[in-house]
Parts: C-alpha cells; structure tokens; sequence
C-alpha cells in the first residue's frame, strides 16, 4: 500500500517536472499570438468608405449643384436652415468666429447654440470630407440612406453656398479633389508635437 | 456595568458576579424589550438584495445631466459628487453624435485592412482570448469646461455641468500593437483610420507609431465589460488623448500613408489659434484641476469654520507632481496634499485642510505635472487661442465663496 503511493507520488511529481517544463516553453514572449482571421476583399469592399484628400476612395457617380439644392431642402434644410447658417445643427457656409456681416442674427444664433461659432465652409480643409460624411452620417435621421449622386449633388451645392464653385457646378471622382478649401491655407498640425 | 469598576483587567470572580448582578437586571426591566430603544433598522429582518447592485435610493439625485446644447447628447459626470479616482461606470461621461447603438456582439467584427500584409477580421470571441493589459486612465472630452472658454461672463452652474465631460476608469483591453503586428505593417504604414459601427460611423485619425506605444482595445470598464454608453463591445482607448479619437463601438481600423481628415477633424475638434490659424491632431489633453468641494452652487455647512477643501487632478501627459491652491484669490498658494497613487494619466486626489473666516473668498487649485507643464489663468489661456476657440480648455478653475455660504463659478 505504501509502496503504491510512493510509486503514485513519484509518477504525479515527474509529471509536475514535465508539465513546468513545457509550462516553461509555452512562456516565451509570443510575437503573434495568431488568432485573428483572413478578412475577404469583399468585406473590405463593403466597408471601406473612408474617402482621402487625394481623392482616393471616391466611387464613380455624379450630381450637380442644382440638383444638390432641391435635395438640400428636402433632406438638410429642417437642421441646418435654409441657407446653411440658420442652424440649430452645425452651420454649413460663411465664416467662422460669433461676428458675420452675411448673418446679422449670428450673435443671436451664437447664443442659442453656442457651435454656431463654427464653420464648415470656413474651417474644414478638403471637399473630399463634405462628401465622405455627408455619405457615412446624413441625414441624421437616416444615415447612409442617399445614393452617391446625391451626395456629390448636395456637396456641390453646399460648395456653391461657400462661393468655392459656380451654380453650374458638377462633382465628381475628377472634380471634387480639385476644388480648394479657404480652410487648408489656416490649418497648422500639432502633430507631432514640439520639443 | 463591567467597564465601570475601572480595572484594566477584571478577574473571573468579578466578571461571573457582573453576569450574574447582569441577568438580574434584565429580569428587573422585562416590561421593555430591547427593541423598544433601538432604531427601526435594528429591530427589523431587513429587505433582499439585488442581482446587480444599485446605489442607495437616497443617493438617487446623484445622477449625470444632459444637455443638448451643442446639437447632440452631452451627458456629464456629477464630479461634485465623486471622492476618489474611479468614476462609477454608470457616472462616466458620453458624448452622442450620432445616438446610442444597438449592438449585437455575436455579429460584431473588427477588421484590420489597410497597409498591412494581411487583412484580419477579429470576432468578440476570439478577441477575449488575446492577452490583455489593464491601465486606470482619465478620458476628457476635448470641449470639456467649454462654456467656461465661449462665454463673456462666467456660468452660475455646478462643477459637473461646467467641466463634467471627464471621468475615470480602469480600462482592460487587448494592446492594439498585437493586432497590427499580426496583420503585419507595410513599409510607409504612418496612420490609422479607426471607425465606429454607429449610425454616423464615426472616425478619427491617428498616428500609428503612437498607436502601437500606448492604445488598447478596451472591452472591460472597472471589471466589467463596457458600458453601452462606453462603446460595447468594443472601443479604442488611448491614454491622456482627447476623447473624440477614443472611437466607442470600434469595427474598422484602415492602416494608412496619411490622415483622412475626417469630419471632427476638420472642424469640430480643432482649434482656432488667436492668429486665425486652424490648429488640428492637437491629441493630448494638458494639466488640469478642479475642486469638487465645495464646488458650484453648493453651499457652506456652517457660517465659518473647518472645512476640507478636496479636488482632483490630471494630466494627458504623465502623473501629477502638484496641486497648489489658493484661498484668497491667487495672492498665495498652499500645497495640497496628494493622494496616492499619483498614477500616469489618471485623475489624483487632492485636499487642503482649511478654516473658513466667514468672508467672501475666492478659492482656486493649480496642477502641475512630472514634466513640469502647469495650467494657466484664464486670461493667459484666452490669449492663445481666437476668442470663438473652446476646446482644450485647461485653465485654472475658480470659486467664489460668498459671506452667506453660497458657491459660485468665477473668472480668475
């Protein structure tokens, strides 16, 4: 009997050798642990809406400031005002600052919804980021629910609100990257910071 | 009884004979049970208990407020109300552009594309089984205290509603550099854009080589998972960074050459400087302090007297090295004391033991940092950004206390 358990101690203790062994090895710092998955193209494709500076990303599809205005009605006016600077939700066209020689009310405006001071015409430094949110995150109330001739119909109509295109004016892949915002001759990046 | 003989140690005789004298006493008073002289809650079997907790119902005012000034949700922490560095989950601040999302976790993905070798997708389930890192952080959002900024004469609100937008927490999550690593960086990898599976697919850019140092995918909120307030199941967190890049509901990172300049930062979360430069990518929130006691529209206990001023600190750039605060104004400042840990980018306690004379005062606390950064006057902040500029804002916070107790936020 006591030699069984002996025999029991010695086989359970050289398998505690054993285990802390290989415990050892499993230890080693692991540069990859390795469990992500293969993600398709496809899904990429799907997904992928984020639109660059340069262009890149935008799809093909066009839309017109005219249409871009009956659109504007329709679908922004209700937020954003008729002309853009009305408000309540972020003011579209003009200056930045509490003081607008356009918008006689600003100061009123301002007070009511302090983000007024703001100025996407006046701030944002690339057209290209009118069309990407305006595609990802409007209408508020129904995001994603416009097709790409419309957005680029309503980003060339906000650009005309903006006097930064004729009324005339057509976006597209080509011609949006082209159009230069007063906001990207303002812009200093912090990144990275200084000494 | 036995404490009245005034021995330091009774003998057995003494203790048996008190028992004794004791039980005959009892008998003496047995009219009136015990139960005649306690209060209610000692003579009562008392109630169940909750499968999840839930602060008392008399602490039910302790709640965060919401405003929709800006055009989208701001809930704010009630930080009068907080004593010690973890924020309660269900008190953490949250900022909805775009509402709070349902989430269904099963079907929930991150996908890493972009400049890497190897496109991956991550499920929750697999994601749970990386080795994970835990890290008590601050988040602020970048407007945090911007009414104290904007407007021309200082707001009669409480702390909460001027500078609530900053909460504490213990973050537990995955490094995010596991993740970029497995998927394999291209040469020329310089930024990452991170998108939200909201209904505005909220996104920000950041710079890679800071990503791999310091982010996590945090999926646990001081021990359990995240709130859905705080991005469930999923967000991106990065230390002592504004909290607008700190993408809540995470399922898209695109590893790329460049920022896209997304929407917040074209306009939203820059900086107009007082030049008229648009300032962007400013990430870092700085030094910053606040007395949360007494605070804003609170009130003195009593017309004059001992009084524990207390406080919290942060900085976005280490740990917090000093508090000095100041009770008559700014003329002198006294150190305050810290509470440790003094942690790396996590609020701090701080308290100053004080006697109030009873007169009209004002009383103020000024941060500093282990790399010596310290916050500002007001006056000094306002001179570096344009006078519509908000965010950022980190400087010191002052308030008056007037003769009749009351409390109230003022411009030093």
């Amino acid at each position: 009997m006591r030699e069984a358990a002996a025999k029991l101690l010695r086989s359970v203790c050289g398998g505690l050798v054993l285990a802390s062994g290989a415990l050892h090895a499993q230890t080693e710092p692991i540069a990859v642990i390795g469990l992500g998955q293969a993600l398709e193209a496809a899904q990429i494709e799907r997904h992928a809406i984020t639109i660059f500076p340069d262009g890149r990303n935008l799809p093909s599809g066009q839309g017109s400031a005219g249409q871009g205005a009956r659109l504007y009605q329709a679908q922004c006016a209700a937020c954003h005002g008729p002309r853009g600077i009305e408000g309540p939700a972020a003011r579209l066209a003009g200056s930045d600052g509490f003081i607008g020689w356009s918008d006689p009310l600003r100061p009123l405006r301002v007070r009511k919804y302090p983000l007024q001071v703001l100025s996407v015409g006046a701030l944002w430094p690339y057209a290209t980021t009118l069309f990407d949110y305006v595609r990802r995150a409007m209408p508020h109330h129904a995001p994603k629910s416009l097709t790409d001739d419309e957005v680029y119909a309503i980003t060339a109509h906000l650009l005309h609100l903006n006097g930064l295109v004729g009324a005339d004016a057509v976006m597209d892949r080509t011609s949006l990257p082209k159009v230069v915002m007063p906001g990207l001759a303002r812009t200093v990046s912090a990144w990275p910071p200084g000494p | 009884m036995l404490s009245s003989g005034g021995r330091g140690r009774l003998a057995r005789r003494d203790f048996l004979g008190g028992l004794v004298l004791g039980a005959g006493g009892l008998v003496a008073q047995a009219a009136e049970p015990l139960a005649a002289r306690m209060p209610d809650s000692m003579k009562t079997l008392g109630g169940a208990d909750l499968p999840y907790g839930q602060p008392s119902h008399h602490e039910q005012r302790v709640q965060r407020q919401v405003s929709s000034a800006a055009g989208f949700a701001v809930w704010r922490t009630p930080l009068q109300n907080q004593r010690g560095i973890i924020t309660p989950s269900g008190l953490h601040f949250a900022v909805h552009h775009n509402g709070l999302p349902e989430m269904a976790p099963e079907q929930h993905v991150l996908m890493v594309h972009g400049m890497v070798r190897k496109p991956l997708r991550f499920d929750l389930e697999r994601l749970l089984r990386y080795p994970m890192v835990s890290r008590v952080h601050f988040l602020e959002c970048a407007g945090n205290s911007a009414a104290n900024a904007l407007s021309p004469t200082a707001l009669d609100q409480t702390l909460g509603e001027i500078a609530g937008e900053v909460s504490c927490s213990e973050w537990t999550g995955v490094p995010l550099s596991y993740l970029l690593h497995e998927a394999g960086l291209q040469e020329g990898a310089q930024w990452v854009v991170a998108e939200g599976a909201d209904g505005g697919s909220h996104s920000r850019s950041l710079p890679l080589q800071a990503l791999l140092k310091d982010a996590m995918v945090a999926l646990y909120q001081n021990g359990e998972r995240l709130r859905p307030s705080q991005g469930y199941p999923m967000r991106l967190f990065m230390p002592g960074w504004e909290g607008n890049v700190n993408v809540k509901w995470l399922h898209r990172l695109e590893v790329t050459d460049a920022p896209a300049y997304t929407k917040d930062e074209s306009g939203l979360y820059t900086q107009v400087l007082a030049d008229g430069r648009i300032e962007r990518f400013a990430f870092h929130m700085d030094v910053k302090s606040v007395i949360t006691h007494p605070s804003g529209q609170q009130t003195m206990p009593e017309p004059r007297g001992f009084f524990e001023i207390a406080g919290l600190a942060w900085s976005g750039h280490g740990r917090i090295a000093r508090v000095d605060v100041s009770v008559d104004g700014g003329r002198s400042w006294l150190p305050a004391q810290l509470h440790g840990p003094a942690l790396d980018r996590a609020f701090t306690r701080f308290t100053l033991p004080w006697k109030w004379s009873g007169h009209k005062t004002v009383l103020m606390s000024r941060a500093t940092d282990e790399h010596g950064r310290t916050q500002p006057l007001r006056s000094e902040w306002k001179r570096r950004y344009a006078m519509h500029s908000f965010n950022h804002y980190n400087a010191v916070q002052a308030w008056r206390v007037q003769a009749d107790g009351r409390v109230e936020n003022v411009y030093a």
